[in-house]
Formats: C-alpha cells, structure tokens, sequence
C-alpha cells in the first residue's frame, strides 16, 4: 500500500560502517579498512590499467588527452569550489606552460623531464604575477576577466608575430616514448587529486575555504586575503602549465591553438558532470566527456548538437553530478517514513 | 581611574571624518581608549557607531584624521594589518566560515601571521595542534566541550552561539583590544546574562575593550565610560550617570522614553 506523496518523505541516514571509519576505529578490522580503501583502489588500479586495456594506440591518445583536461578540471574545481574564484583562465595556463615548455626544449635545448617542472614553476609564478590584478574581484567578474587572458594572449602572438606567429613552435621533443608519456601523467594527476583532497582539509586549506565562504572575517583575522588568493592561483594555474607543458610534448608542436577556449570550457562541463567540489568528480567527468567527443566525430558538425544534449541530459537527470550522487549512495540509505 | 587616565592611551582616534558621497557618516570625532578599561559607544540608529570600528579596524577608507594604536598611526593600514597588531573586532551582522564545524571556524584566526607568532606551542603556533586550542578556546566562551555543539557546522548554530563564537575568533588572536559591534543584540535575556561575565573576565584579563551597544543595562553595568554619538558627531563622553542626565543625550537618544527607570536598573 502506497500512501499519498505528501504523507511520505525520503529519509537518508549514514550507514553504521561509514560512522565507524570515520575515526581511528576505521582500524577496527579489515572490513572497515577496505570500506575505506575500496574507492580510493578501484580509482588508482583503474587509472593504471586503462593504458593496457585500451584497443588501440588512437584510443590511448584520447585516454592521455582525457588525462590533460582532467588536471585543467581538478585545478577549475579547487580554484571555485575552494576559493571561490571561478576562472575561465584554463586556456591561459595552458597556453603558458605550453608555450614555456616550447621554448626551453627547442632554445635551450632542455629535455622533457627538465622543461615540464620549468614551465610548471615558472608558468605558475607567471600567471598568478599576470592574474594578481584580477584577485579583487570575485565570482562572475573574475571569471569574465581571466576569459580575457587567453583572447588576447592568442591576439598578441598573432599579430606581433613572435613565437613563431601562426605557425606556432615546431620540432619539440616527444617523450621517450607512449609508455612514459601516460604512465608519467597517471602519476602526476594522481598525485595532484589527492594532494589537493589532502590540501583543502589541512589548516591552510581551511584559510583557503574562509576566503570563499566570508573574505571580511579572514581579513579581520590578520590574514591577507590577497597573499592566500595569489597562493591559490599559483597552485592552480601550476596545475594548468603543467598539463600545457605535457601537452606540447605529445603533439611535438606549440601554437595558438593552445589558447583555444577548449581548454576553459571542458573543464567546466566535466565539473557538472562529475559533482563539483569532490576534486575526482571532474576527473571522472573528463573521462566520460572527451572519449565521448571522439566518438561523436563521426557526425561531422552534428557532434556539437549530441554533446551538448549529453550536457543537458546530465543537468536534468543528475544535476549534483555522478561524484556527489555515488558518494551519497555508497555512505548512506534511504528509505520512505510516514509523517 | 585617575591612575589609568594619566598613562598614555592605547588607541587615540583624532578627528577622523567619513563622507559617503553626499552624506556625512562621521564628522571630526576624536576620543582616547586606555589600556585596560571598557568604553561603551552609544547613539541612536544611523549615528555612525558602526563606521567609528570601521574606521579604527580600516574596513573603510577614513575621508581624514587618524588613528593611533600605541602611538603608532595605523589610519592608512589595511585591516589584516591592523588585525595583526592586535586590534580584533567583532561583525554586528554575525560573519562565521558557514560551511565549517564552530572549532574549525577557529583554527583559522589560529593560522594567522599573530597566533603564530604569539601563541607558541600550545596555542596554535607553528606546531601546536589548532583543533584541540580551537576547542579549548570555545570552552572557555561557553560552548560545552563535551556536547556536540563545538562540533556542530556553524551554519546551524542558534544567534547566541554566533555571537560568542564571533568574539571566539578575536580570543584566538590573543589580541590588546576587541572592538565588540553589538555583542548583546539579537540575545534573549538569559544568553545576555551568561555574557556579561564573560565580559568581565576579558577586562580582568587585561583586555581593552570597546563596546557598541543598545543594551543600555548591561552596557553600564560593565563600562565605567561611556561615549555618545549623534548624527556622526561626538554628544559627550564621561561616566554613565552624567551621560544620561544630559539633556541634549536625552532628547537625542532616548525620545520618550523615560530615563529614570534605565538609570534605576544600572
């Protein structure tokens, strides 16, 4: 027997095993522990196998450009889910490091393993130095503003023709060889998701949270807000010279398409997708969104239209995003009360 | 008394004026804090109490005068540096890190430049483990440490929590003076009576304060001074009886209500 829809309501409560690990008594038995570790497990040995899995060396290209845009997102998502500064700068960043990377391998002749780590740092001081009169600003504002960025960084390079103008940098080094090229960003990225998950509950990361939530009493505090949003940025915006850094690697090529807005949008679509604010949602969004752009090229123009229904599809039906959604079903129940 | 007006004051406010464009917020107002004692600002609504602290703590732009905190100018300082110096302040309009449980709303304030250079080992400094002197901190302004309410996210706690946990996170500073925006406000008359001694505590501490008030009951029974504010003008300042039997406070504060039977309370 059913009861009418006003009587009933969803209930939702923590499972017991998610009460109990959430403390040291997680140690209590292995059952705990692999409640814990499971997730975490399934992520990390997926990631490693998927190279080896993959049909073709086509497909394992998509898999490692899924991988650049996964860094770009992680960085989007702890930038305006944590800060609270949403950045359309991803194109910038990329654009940057790529362009760093482009010069100290093809001028100064320096080999990948050197060249990634420069435009990393080097990038990263870069942007944040160019995005540190932006940092006033916050939400719709700052994100129109740093949109400008990667616009007119394409613009500069087309007209003044420098950096090799429209044709771009050729003959860039490639990693050693595939292997090395994925193995080396399925590390990275790793390590970068659960450093930021790490970062955003440590002391310094709960100031970075303060600065989202209420700017006024971080400042009535003694702390700088300016000094704690240009280290964000910088953590970010490394984030996205790196994967611009990688990225010209792989083509063994850099030009103004690195500026393209691609690299500021699909970020953001794979955050709605994959449950803003849980750092692997994203990563999980860009491996969904871009295998599934490639498999769309075979409608020419058309794959426009069925990715953006995919996009509406996704904002309809599960608009939290699949993170948020699977997080909520593996940590508690639900079922229907009476009242 | 006579022996804490000969020192030299702590904070010296000299002629500070604030225009919002065509409206004349503050207009010259000057006054003397000294150490250790607690100064109630009173006036009615839209005199301009609220932008004296904003002025002092640097969240607004004084129009001219300055600011002295021990004989330093701090009037062109921007308000974390202010802050660092040991002026904290309380918002009117209660401004906790919603999204956070009420301790770790503290271990923020524990993280800055001050707490770490002041606080050492045990107080949150470079090593010290800011959960537990976050806890400890909000024991001591009254949230029960072994209830859930330390725990609770700030965003569900009721208005008298917010209140104390607002003054929580300028104890976390270890500060020289607080500037208190309306601390009794919006509290029901057993959560204001639970304050006042803790109010009492923080003087007893050593402690500067400066209080905004409308509880005007309770302001005088803490304060030994009181200053008046009307249309961004300084009425008068002395002790609270001579204050309330001004007849210009009178007209301009209390309209029709009788003074005598606040005055009788205090």
């Amino acid at each position: 027997m059913t009861l009418p829809s006003e009587q009933q309501r969803k209930e939702r409560i923590d499972r017991g095993i998610k009460i109990r690990t959430d403390s040291i008594y997680a140690m209590m038995s292995y059952r705990e522990l692999s409640y814990l570790a499971l997730p975490r497990l399934i992520l990390i040995v997926g990631m490693l196998i998927i190279p080896l899995v993959v049909p073709s060396m086509y497909w394992q290209r998509v898999f490692t450009i899924s991988c650049i845009y996964a860094l770009l997102a992680i960085s989007f998502d702890f930038l305006a889910h944590y800060v609270g500064l949403v950045s359309l700068g991803g194109a910038f960043f990329v654009g940057i490091g790529g362009y760093l990377a482009a010069i100290a391998n093809t001028s100064f002749g320096l080999p990948p393993w050197l060249t990634v780590p420069l435009a990393t740092l080097i990038g990263g001081s870069l942007c944040t130095l160019l995005l540190l009169p932006c940092l006033p600003l916050r939400g719709v504002y700052f994100a129109i503003v740093s949109l400008m960025y990667p616009l007119f960084m394409a613009r500069v390079i087309e007209a003044l023709d420098i950096l090799g103008g429209t044709d771009g940098i050729m003959g860039i080094d490639s990693f050693p060889n595939r292997w090395a090229e994925q193995y080396f960003l399925i590390c990275i990225l790793l390590l970068i998701l659960f450093g930021a998950r790490r970062l955003v509950n440590m002391d310094i990361g709960l100031v970075l949270r303060g600065v989202k939530d209420n700017d006024q009493a971080i400042r009535a505090s003694g702390i700088s807000v300016t000094f704690y949003k240009s280290v964000a940025v910088f953590l970010a915006s490394a984030m996205g010279c790196m994967s611009g850094a990688c990225l010209v690697h792989i083509y063994m090529w850099s030009g103004i398409s690195l500026f393209a807005l691609d690299f500021s949008i699909i970020p953001i679509a794979a955050t709605v997708i994959g449950g803003s604010g849980t750092l692997v949602g994203p990563l999980l969004g860009c491996l969904i969104l871009v295998p599934i752009s490639e498999l769309l090229r075979d409608f020419g123009t058309l794959r426009i239209v069925f990715y953006a229904l995919i996009l509406v599809a996704f904002i309809i039906f599960r608009s939290e995003g699949i993170m948020v959604y699977g997080q909520r079903k593996y940590h508690q129940f639900e079922r229907w009360i009476k009242f | 008394m006579d022996k804490i007006l000969n020192k030299e004051p702590i904070l010296k406010v000299s002629g500070i004026t604030k225009h919002f464009g065509g409206i004349k917020a503050l207009s010259d107002v000057s006054f003397d804090v000294h150490e250790g004692e607690i100064l109630g600002i009173i006036g009615p609504n839209g005199s301009g109490k609220t932008t004296v602290v904003n002025c002092i703590t640097g969240f607004v732009k004084k129009t001219s005068g300055h600011v002295f905190f021990r004989g330093k100018d701090i009037s062109r300082k921007p308000p974390h540096k202010i802050a660092d110096m040991g002026v904290a302040r309380t918002f009117q309009i209660m401004r906790p890190y919603y999204s956070l449980p009420a301790y770790k709303n503290l271990v923020i304030p524990l993280f800055s430049p001050r707490s770490r250079r002041t606080g050492g080992w045990r107080g949150g400094g470079r090593l010290g483990d800011r959960n537990t002197v976050g806890i400890d901190i909000l024991e001591e302004i009254g949230f029960e440490r072994d209830s859930y309410v330390p725990y609770k996210l700030a965003a569900t706690l009721p208005t008298g929590y917010l209140k104390r946990l607002e003054l929580a996170r300028c104890l976390a500073l270890k500060p020289e003076i607080i500037i208190c925006d309306e601390i009794f406000s919006g509290l029901s008359m057993s959560e204001i009576a639970s304050m006042v001694p803790l109010i009492e505590r923080l003087q007893m501490d050593g402690i500067t304060l400066i209080m905004i008030e409308h509880r005007l009951r309770e302001l005088f029974r803490v304060t030994d001074r009181i200053m008046v504010l009307n249309f961004g003008e300084k009425l008068m300042e002395g002790n609270p009886k001579t204050v309330m039997a001004n007849e210009e406070v009178k007209a301009a504060y209390f309209g029709s209500q009788t003074v005598q039977e606040v005055m009788d309370h205090a």
